[in-house]
């Protein structure tokens, strides 16, 4: 357990109560006052309990910025998930099945564990590759058609246009 | 037909067109690493269509579907590779090489990684 400080732990708490009271409006789908009050009640008890165990981010993740970025990396993501759908699709309908696989790995500049894992989320669902295993900063990457195994030109080829974005929000 | 069932209709049909294709490349591919890229992505992007469009559909009814849904999509989009990235790992430590055309030893950088490990365990 690592020790926080009091600032710490009130923006982690702030954080995981305004999540998760938008999970909770999202699955009642209702802004009735009963409705809301114990949604309110239940997310502060559950965010009071979770201070220690989700930690993604702090209060300053509410900023209109890095809010900008992740709805620009939602949109960078959202092409990517459809480009990697047609590259499945080209490479199983194809009669000669063009494949070369290889797995390559590369370094990222990424330091916390969350960031570490929406990237390897993202690369996973990008195309034609899927993260086999993340070693401190070392991504191993499974590449369905290998072009080079360096890992600073697998890195740009695969991870830069999500890392840049990713810098910035955490 | 309203205008909220023909646009749901094209979602759900454009995500059964996915999920084929998906388990056509399970079909299709020679090794469980190749296999498991095939069915992540198409899995991913074909429930998240099908469960959209059930979403709009019913949004002539109640607008409350489509809430929840973008909730199992929020939710699909994070376990989906999760579990994907799991197994290939676990197939990795169980000794299930990846199929490489060209035998090049450079083409596998995990095995470097495997293999100083049990040095070191050594």
């Amino acid at each position: 357990m690592q020790n926080l400080s009091l600032a710490n732990k009130l923006s982690n708490f702030i954080v995981n109560w305004v999540f998760l009271m938008l999970v909770w409006i999202a699955f009642t789908s209702s802004f009735a006052t009963q409705e809301l009050i114990i949604g309110a009640l239940t997310t502060m008890v559950i965010s009071y309990l979770s201070i220690r165990l989700f930690t993604c981010c702090t209060i300053l993740i509410f900023s209109p910025v890095k809010i900008m970025y992740m709805i620009w990396y939602l949109i960078v993501f959202l092409i990517a998930l459809i480009n990697s759908n047609m590259d499945v699709a080209r490479r199983v309908l194809s009669p000669s099945l063009p494949i070369n696989p290889g797995i390559v790995k590369f370094k990222t500049k990424l330091t916390t564990n969350y960031s570490k894992m929406v990237l390897a989320n993202s690369i996973t669902l990008t195309p034609g590759t899927l993260t086999v295993d993340v070693v401190d900063d070392t991504f191993y990457i499974h590449w369905i058609d290998v072009k080079t195994t360096n890992p600073e030109e697998a890195f740009t080829e695969i991870a830069e246009s999500f890392e840049k974005i990713l810098l910035k929000i955490f | 037909m309203s205008l909220f069932e023909i646009i749901g209709g094209f979602f759900l049909v454009l995500g059964s067109i996915f999920l084929f294709l998906g388990g056509l490349g399970i079909f299709r591919m020679p090794d469980v690493y190749n296999r498991l890229q095939a069915g992540t992505k198409a899995t991913t992007l074909g429930a998240m269509s099908v469960i959209f469009g059930v979403g709009i559909i019913q949004l002539e009814n109640d607008w409350t579907w489509i809430v929840k849904a973008m909730v199992i999509l929020i939710f699909i989009a994070f376990s989906n590779p999760i579990s994907s990235h799991a197994l290939a790992r676990a197939m990795y430590k169980g000794k299930t090489y990846p199929f490489i055309k060209s035998k090049d030893k450079d083409m596998d950088a995990y095995k470097e990684f495997i293999d100083n490990q049990k040095m070191e365990e050594k």
